[in-house]
């Protein structure tokens, strides 16, 4: 759909978000600096002192307090976002369950970075993957375009009452985060409708219907309940997503859903990648199609709720699948976690592809076009055969 | 406002009977003490870390708040309310909100003085409106008496036993009013439920601040101090007169000490009516008891010191 655009800009993924912001115009926003997401919180700082948005900012002393605050804040009625990464990620993890819990609508932008130790700055999906089970919606970005339309869908995704779950946006540290890029900003106004007002079911500030947040649950309460509902609304979560893009089609041109495909009507084989790491394996996927190679790929935008009978059904042509992983999962050589319920999802499928894991970039590594090409060689082979050699393999790893 | 008994009582109970505290719970009565402070024309949005309180007045699906109230989890009560603070002012000045409220964390010395001190020191120090009340028990009761940063030195909990090579715990607690005052906010005191007029007066300027303001209440445990539980308002009273735990207040950074006793009782006349201290009076842990009427001797002359008064 062709869309008249305000503005392209050349833009680090960090500042995008920080404008998504600007233009979501949250109630509060509660943040803590941590390499790479530093610049989403000075940028948005910036943007507060000169007066842009009405958010109350609020300069915690840690990311426990950040998510603390956040969850105070929605509770109170308010639109809140944060931000953070890795380690910051990692101190949140109770509040993360709490927020999720009281089916608190917040949105937090995570600036993938590896876990310590040993200590290292850079890009892997080791951070958010700890956070899978922790009942937050978590959406893959694969540049900063999609950080920024993400993060705009996200807010209408969290609030929508079929879902009231929280929203991680994930996108690559420092490959996302601060390289720069070209991107297509939506007008203010556009913006300011699409994301509306934030309407809560309930909210502290009601003189007239008082809440009790996160009351005590015992042994014989409804605990077990809660949580069933909670799993519904992850399910419930699915359709908004599509339905959220398609809402945010017509304010953009941009098309989203669960997943993107490329060349999959035909595929023999496909790869399965998220996050930046998915721009070169499409160069290549590209370039063995123009080959006449029917290479397929899937690019994995929701990674929760996970959209496993719409991957089955996109992925049912193919005989191999080779998922490219950017964390693993430590179970003692089962590779990585989204390679992990893909197989599990194909498990009563009569049908089943040659499925073989590629673990990758762990601490930032540099996914190079030269190892995808080799990766690439590997399937193909492996597509040949039928068989795998080695389910599990290190890509760029030195041996 | 008036501290007067006739108008106090004629004030709507905020946290209303039915909870399930122990009886003679002293955190119950800190609550309401405090609470008649508060002005009559504000909501209130009150905020508890995990504890004795949290666990005994929201038993799902009941509540004894006749207010707004969140629990988040244990470390975090004073970040929480900040977050519920800023909503506040970002909705008042949007003008999506007209009522005026006021926030107000009511947490165990657990979560004060230990875990959550570090969301408590970031709170204050950015400034939040909010009363941050210590109902101050000396140990970690919600879990079965174990030893906080609040006990006193020779007091036996579950994790300081005596034994044959313990008296207890061995380290003085540490000074939490003065931590916080520290901190520059605009009103910080100590008081104890069993000098109800003073923590009324004290809770009225409380409100009053505008930023922070900490009340450190002493509020005991019949169950964590082993003493019969009719005599919980009297220790806290006792603990005054012994000067155990001094009655001050520090307004925009002066200090006042706000009861002085009459006559300043032995510790011993404290501690003596507490099994946690019962093993102190044997022979070999003289020293320890001597040791103890030392340093709160030392920290009441260091208080009225600093209160101006004289020696």
């Amino acid at each position: 759909m062709a869309v008249k655009n305000s503005k392209t800009v050349a833009i680090v993924g960090n500042e995008a978000v920080a404008e998504a912001m600007r233009q979501i115009n949250p109630d509060v926003v509660a943040a803590y600096p941590i390499t790479p997401q530093t610049d989403i919180v000075q940028a948005f700082s910036a943007i507060a002192a000169d007066g842009l948005v009405d958010t109350e900012l609020v300069n915690v002393e840690s990311e426990h307090s950040a998510m603390s605050a956040c969850i105070g804040a929605a509770s109170s009625g308010a639109r809140v976002m944060t931000a953070t990464c890795s380690q910051g990620l990692g101190l949140m993890w109770e509040l993360l369950y709490i927020a999720s819990g009281l089916r608190l609508p917040i949105v937090m932008p995570n600036v993938n970075r590896t876990m310590s130790a040993p200590i290292n700055i850079h890009c892997d999906h080791s951070d958010s993957m700890g956070a899978r089970d922790s009942g937050w919606i978590q959406l893959f970005s694969e540049n900063a375009q999609e950080a920024y339309d993400n993060i705009i869908q996200a807010v209408r995704i969290s609030e929508h009452p079929d879902v009231y779950l929280p929203v991680m946006v994930l996108m690559d540290g420092f490959i996302i985060s601060h390289a720069v890029d070209r991107m297509d900003m939506i007008e203010d106004e556009k913006v300011k409708n699409f994301a509306g007002e934030r309407s809560a079911p309930f909210t502290m500030l009601d003189p007239n219907n008082p809440a009790c947040v996160g009351a005590f649950d015992t042994l014989h309460g409804y605990f077990f309940e809660f949580k069933r509902q909670q799993e519904e609304a992850m399910a419930n979560a699915l359709p908004v997503i599509k339905n959220v893009a398609n809402e945010f089609e017509k304010i953009s041109g941009r098309s989203y859903g669960l997943f993107e495909t490329l060349g999959m009507e035909d595929a023999e084989f496909a790869v399965i990648a998220q996050g930046s790491g998915a721009g070169t394996i499409r160069h290549q996927i590209e370039c063995l199609r123009s080959n006449g190679i029917r290479a397929g790929m899937i690019k994995l935008r929701s990674f929760r709720p996970f959209p496993a009978e719409e991957l089955i059904e996109a992925l049912s042509g193919v005989k191999t699948v080779a998922v490219f992983d950017r964390s693993t999962t430590f179970a003692g050589g089962m590779g990585g976690p989204v390679f992990n319920e893909l197989r599990s999802s194909f498990y009563e499928q009569e049908n089943k592809p040659l499925m073989v894991n590629y673990v990758y970039g762990l601490g930032g590594r540099d996914l190079s076009v030269e190892l995808v090409k080799k990766a690439m060689e590997e399937i193909l082979a492996m597509n040949s055969s039928g068989k795998a050699e080695q389910k599990i393999n290190y890509l760029g790893l030195r041996e | 406002m008036s501290t007067k008994l006739k108008d106090l009582v004629k004030k709507e109970d905020v946290l209303t009977s039915g909870h399930r505290l122990c009886a003679g719970c002293g955190a119950p009565i800190a609550v309401r003490q405090i609470l008649m402070g508060a002005p009559d024309d504000v909501e209130l949005v009150v905020a508890n870390p995990t504890g004795c309180l949290e666990v005994s007045t929201t038993i799902y699906p009941y509540s004894s708040w006749n207010a707004s109230y969140i629990h988040c989890a244990f470390e975090n009560a004073a970040s929480t309310i900040s977050g519920s603070e800023a909503a506040y002012r970002s909705l008042k000045k949007q003008g999506k909100l007209d009522d005026d409220y006021r926030f107000v964390v009511f947490g165990g010395d657990g979560g004060t003085y230990d875990i959550g001190l570090q969301a408590l020191s970031g709170a204050l120090e950015r400034g939040h409106r909010m009363v941050y009340v210590c109902y101050n028990n000396e140990a970690y009761m919600n879990t079965g008496i174990q030893r906080s940063g609040a006990t006193l030195k020779g007091s036996w909990t579950t994790t300081s036993p005596h034994g044959k090579e313990s008296y207890g715990k061995t380290e003085n607690r540490k000074d939490l009013t003065g931590i916080v005052a520290a901190h520059n906010i605009p009103y910080v005191a100590q008081a104890s439920i069993g000098n109800w007029r003073d923590v009324v007066k004290k809770a009225q300027k409380a409100f009053d601040a505008d930023g922070p303001s900490f009340i450190n209440i002493l509020a005991p445990c019949h169950r964590g101090w082993r003493y019969p539980m009719e005599k919980t308002v009297d220790l806290a009273r006792l603990a005054v007169q012994t000067c155990v735990w001094p009655l001050y207040e520090i307004e925009n950074g002066e200090w006042n000490l706000t009861t002085k006793p009459k006559e300043k009782k032995p510790v011993e006349e404290y501690l003596k009516q507490q099994g946690r201290f019962a093993h102190l009076f044997k022979e070999e842990n003289q020293e320890v008891l001597k040791s103890i009427q030392e340093y709160v001797d030392k920290e009441w002359e260091r208080i009225k010191r600093l209160s101006g008064e004289k020696e």
